[in-house]
């Protein structure tokens, strides 16, 4: 029976490519609102205050009560907008920032958690990603008014250039791996045994600059630069579309920490992946679940609302659950991936509220001088050097030279 | 309007006599009774017997300077709590102005302030006034220039800059003229404001009832 | 289309108000741009503007004395000394060493009230979201001191023509003094987070230059003119209050930039803190009343007084025709003169910078418009 079932979804891979689009949906639309309230309570922690607090326990609930009132909001276009191209922009932001994840390797592909391994797939990364340019340029500009068209061609300026610096720091990865494609990658930095970024130090600063530029975060966050630009490009827009704006930024974070992970630190490899030794830290999963559930479950005692104890106590139990699920050996191994790749991105999640904590903007000349200036002749430079070592390595005497040194 | 002051209480009388010290000091209470007598500085019971609660003729280097170059121009030298203060005729505003802004006329460069004071029963009814500051000197001093109603007062933004936005507000405020101003209109004020508020004949009530009476079609706003 | 439409399209008009979130209140800017460089700038102000000077001459020099709080909000204390100063010295009054010492320590207070809630808002307009919860943080001890001591936080109306209305309460030189201690170490932090910062220096240094020359010629006062290199403060210059019997320094800048602005004002703090641990020593036990009467009659006569506030030099310059009534009450606001310079300061700069500059200035458009 399941056999058959297996050998029906083989055979029509298209269904199955369907469920997984859906499955990833579905998570990466509760990731990007979670993120959203995450980013709230993080900022607040550095900025010594609470963040929300009023709907659930803690503001767990805070995600769905702002979707619902961006749901129930008007949908405004003001006068003299370019009424099609208005309502058209965002959905193309979205539309980018989702099409991208297509070709993210979660995890192990053979354990099914790639939709689709493409032998292009750096390049459809970068070919679609920057198609979300568009939906800023076109909702700045269709808006009709000062702010909005300020900030698009601040947007458009910026992605430009950043995206020629990101795309400059990976071809670096690329002459190391050999090949666009991103499962490949990964299984290179396997091979290696050793991640990207020790390989390609200045790659990864660049890549990681040039993704804050381009997902319009602070320090680079100046198409929406609240104190000047009001609110940028989305000035104009309310109700749902502007969520859909919100929504594409959180998810090009995403995006981007997704792609930093795959290129440099490894993707779904665990730290330490080839010292055995280190075995153990496939449990780190039933760790995680158990601190969370013991965190929930204090939280739980405090907390005095009767209505917010159950449901905390609730939550604390589907974390008691889930580590014992994945402390059972086979749903261990299969989850060790996509558990390492999702830690990792939330490694640079966090990094990205840091800055935001942390960091004034940059002014757009500073900020176009960085790019022009600085990332990009460095980048050149970088895989100029890398190129070089490259051939170098490949010659026969310095592969035994190499040996000799190295092995 | 109750609390209107009956008479101007300073700056000396309607036409400033040439120079004599003694003269303002002397000719400022007798101006004043001129509508009626008994009114506010009569003998006020509190303040009467302190001694130096009156202006004092001034004298220094710097006024016989001021006075040797601008023979006509300069009057009512006084003194308060030391703060000296003169009357300068306002033809002569701008070369006192340069003069005074210059090293020799004791480099006054900062401009702190220029206002002015409405006497609706005097024949010149507006003050101008202007205080200026040394840091040279580390000093005060008070340049009046007395105005009638429609004439135009020299402005002084050519000597210092900082009198732009502050000549708009007198004349946004009191309907003062400035003479070579560079942007005369309003500042606080929107552009189609009637009437000058600060000055002491502005009638808000009656304003406020017209614009009701107009735009409401009822009797009284109040 | 007209023809004239397209030839003038690449100079961009943007209203820059009467609601910006930088703006700091109901400022209105007209920005000409080609593209983000700003060719010139104009104010429109007044949207705040409550006739104080007018509802001056019809009030009693007592009952005016609570509306010249709403002129600076973020600095009520200093603004209502200022007044206080100006009719007691047309009344000739001296005040006892208590009275003094009180409003010296309240106003410095007041003071590092004004300015960190400056450098929050500025930080928070040049893109550092987070140093504005430090520095509110901070300022609500101090308006905990101002509520302990007259029950008003913002609009304090802590003193009276002549004196003081309330003694000090019990312990209140050591929250002063606690509050201090508690500062010091907390301005370190924001100096941390921000003066070595390489993004706030780049956005920052050579922005808004204003030089020592321009600055008096434009008539700025204050951590402005300071900050522009020339050491003029009037605590020391012409010093009320016992000013001149306290120790401190004037803090000045060298190239007159926004970043010199911002370490002025650091440094300012600093001193406000020396200023107020000197004056809670010299409290001493006495009368906090000076010798005046019942009735405020000053005498017919016209006097200007004025005191540094924290945005400058405020000014009052009172005429009174003897009554109970002032004939005309002026008011030399900061701000306000402070603003003109906006447009020297902000030519030839981008977008982002206007923000910047706007929030060096530290202008309260409650005062600006009055």
């Amino acid at each position: 029976m399941l056999q058959n079932v297996l050998q029906f979804l083989n055979d029509h891979y298209l269904i199955l490519a369907t469920i997984k689009i859906l499955i990833v949906f579905a998570v990466l639309l509760g990731i990007v609102a979670y993120l959203v309230l995450m980013e709230r309570k993080v900022l607040a922690f550095m900025q010594a205050r609470l963040g929300p607090m009023r709907v659930g326990p803690w503001g767990l609930l805070q995600p769905i009560a702002d979707g619902l009132k961006l749901l129930l909001k008007e949908d405004i276009v003001p006068a003299g907008a370019d009424k099609f191209i208005f309502l058209l922009a965002p959905v193309i932001s979205i539309i980018a920032a989702f099409t991208v994840f297509a070709v993210i390797p979660f995890g192990p592909p053979d354990k099914g958690f790639v939709i689709s391994d493409i032998n292009i797939g750096l390049l459809f990364i970068l070919a679609v990603s920057s198609l979300g340019i568009y939906g800023i340029i076109l909702g700045g500009w269709s808006s009709n008014s000062h702010y909005p068209l300020l900030g698009a061609l601040r947007s458009s300026a910026q992605l430009v250039s950043y995206e020629v610096a990101a795309g400059l720091a990976v071809i670096g990865v690329l002459l190391c791996a050999n090949s666009l494609s991103m499962v490949e990658i990964v299984k290179n930095q396997q091979a290696a045994g050793i991640w990207n970024v020790f390989r390609q130090p200045v790659a990864f600063i660049i890549y990681l600059i040039a993704a804050v530029a381009e997902t319009n975060r602070n320090p680079f966050d100046l198409p929406e630069a609240e104190s000047e630009l009001t609110a940028g490009f989305h000035t104009e827009y309310s109700g749902f579309r502007f969520a859909l704006y919100f929504m594409a930024e959180y998810t090009a974070m995403v995006l981007v920490s997704a792609i930093a992970v795959t290129l440099f630190w490894g993707g779904w490899l665990r730290p330490f992946a080839s010292v055995h030794w280190l075995n153990f830290l496939d449990y780190t999963p039933v760790v995680v679940f158990l601190g969370a559930g013991v965190v929930v479950i204090l939280g739980s005692i405090k907390n005095p609302v009767p209505g917010e104890k159950l449901f905390l106590f609730a939550v604390a139990g589907l974390c008691f659950f889930l580590a014992v699920v994945v402390a059972i050996p086979p749903v261990n191994a299969w989850i060790q991936g996509v558990f390492w790749f999702v830690a990792k991105v939330m490694v640079f999640l966090y990094a990205f509220i840091w800055y935001r904590g942390t960091f004034p903007r940059y002014r757009y000349d500073q900020l176009m001088n960085v790019g022009w200036r600085v990332m990009i002749p460095v980048g050149l430079a970088n895989i100029i050097v890398t190129a070089v070592v490259i051939y170098w390595w490949s010659k026969p005497h310095a592969a035994a030279a190499a040996t000799l040194l190295f092995r | 309007m109750a609390d209107e002051p009956k008479a101007p209480p300073s700056g000396g009388p309607s036409e400033p006599p040439a120079k004599s010290p003694e003269a303002p000091e002397g000719a400022a209470p007798p101006a004043k009774p001129a509508g009626k007598p008994p009114a506010p500085a009569g003998k006020p019971p509190a303040p009467a017997p302190k001694p130096a609660v009156k202006p004092e003729p001034w004298s220094s280097p710097l006024l016989d300077e001021l006075q040797k170059r601008f023979p006509e121009a300069i009057s009512d030298p006084l003194i308060f709590r030391k703060q000296p203060s003169i009357v300068v005729a306002k033809e002569s505003l701008l070369g006192v102005c340069e003069f005074l802004k210059s090293d020799r006329g004791g480099s006054y460069t900062l401009l702190t302030d220029e206002t002015a004071v409405d006497y609706p029963k005097r024949e010149k009814r507006f003050d101008v006034i202007y205080h200026l500051y040394s840091f040279q000197r580390n000093d005060r001093l008070r340049l009046k220039v007395l105005v009638g109603e429609g004439e135009k007062v020299p402005s002084v933004v050519g000597v210092w800059l900082t009198a732009d936005w502050l000549e708009r507000e007198v004349f946004d405020m009191f309907g003062v003229q400035y003479e070579g101003h560079p942007n005369l209109k309003r500042i606080l004020l929107p552009d189609d404001w009637t009437g000058h508020p600060l000055r002491k004949d502005y009638d808000i009530l009656r304003q406020d009832d017209a614009w009701v009476q107009a735009n409401l079609n009822i009797k009284s706003g109040q | 289309m007209p023809e004239a439409t397209y030839l003038d399209a690449n100079e961009l008009v943007i209203n820059m108000g009467p609601q910006h979130p930088a703006t700091h209140g109901v400022l209105r800017v007209k920005l000409r741009l080609d593209g983000e460089r700003v060719l010139g700038t104009e104010c429109i102000i007044g949207y705040l503007h409550r006739g104080v000077e007018k509802i001056a001459e019809n009030r009693t020099y007592v009952q005016f004395a609570p509306y010249v709080d709403r002129m600076d909000y973020v600095a009520a204390v200093t603004n209502g000394m200022g007044y206080c100063e100006a009719v007691e010295k047309l009344m000739g009054v001296e005040l006892p060493p208590r009275a003094q010492y009180t409003r010296m320590i309240l106003a410095e207070l007041q003071r590092i009230a004004s300015h960190l809630l400056w450098l929050g808002t500025h930080a928070l307009d040049i893109g550092a979201m987070t140093p504005v919860f430090y520095t509110f943080r901070e300022r609500e001890e101090i308006l905990k001191i101002f509520e302990n001591y007259c029950g008003a936080r913002l609009t304090t109306h802590a003193f009276r023509i002549g004196g003081l209305q309330y003694d000090l309460y019990d312990g209140f030189e050591k929250d002063a003094t606690k509050f201090c201690d508690y500062l010091l170490p907390k301005i370190d932090e924001y100096e941390e987070l921000l003066s070595t910062n390489r993004i706030w220096m780049n956005r920052t240094k050579k922005v808004g230059v204003l030089s020592g020359k321009d600055a008096i010629a434009l008539g700025v006062t204050g951590p402005v003119l300071r900050g522009s290199g020339v050491k003029w403060d009037i605590r020391k210059v012409q010093p009320y209050e016992a000013y001149d019997k306290v120790e401190f320094e004037i803090p000045t800048g060298q190239n007159g930039d926004t970043y010199d602005r911002y370490i002025v004002r650091i440094q300012e703090m600093r001193q406000s803190v020396r200023i107020i641990r000197q004056s809670v020593e010299r409290l001493a036990p006495g009368p906090i009343f000076g010798k005046v009467g019942k009735v405020i009659k000053p005498p017919a006569a016209e006097v200007y007084h004025s005191i540094e506030a924290p945005k400058g030099e405020l000014g009052y310059f009172v005429v009174s025709d003897g009554s109970t009534h002032p004939y005309r009450v002026r008011v030399r606001p900061p701000s306000f003169v402070n603003l003109e310079a906006l447009d020297i300061m902000s030519r030839g700069h981008l977008v982002a910078d206007i923000v910047a500059i706007i929030g060096t200035l530290d202008i309260v458009l409650g005062e600006v418009d009055r």
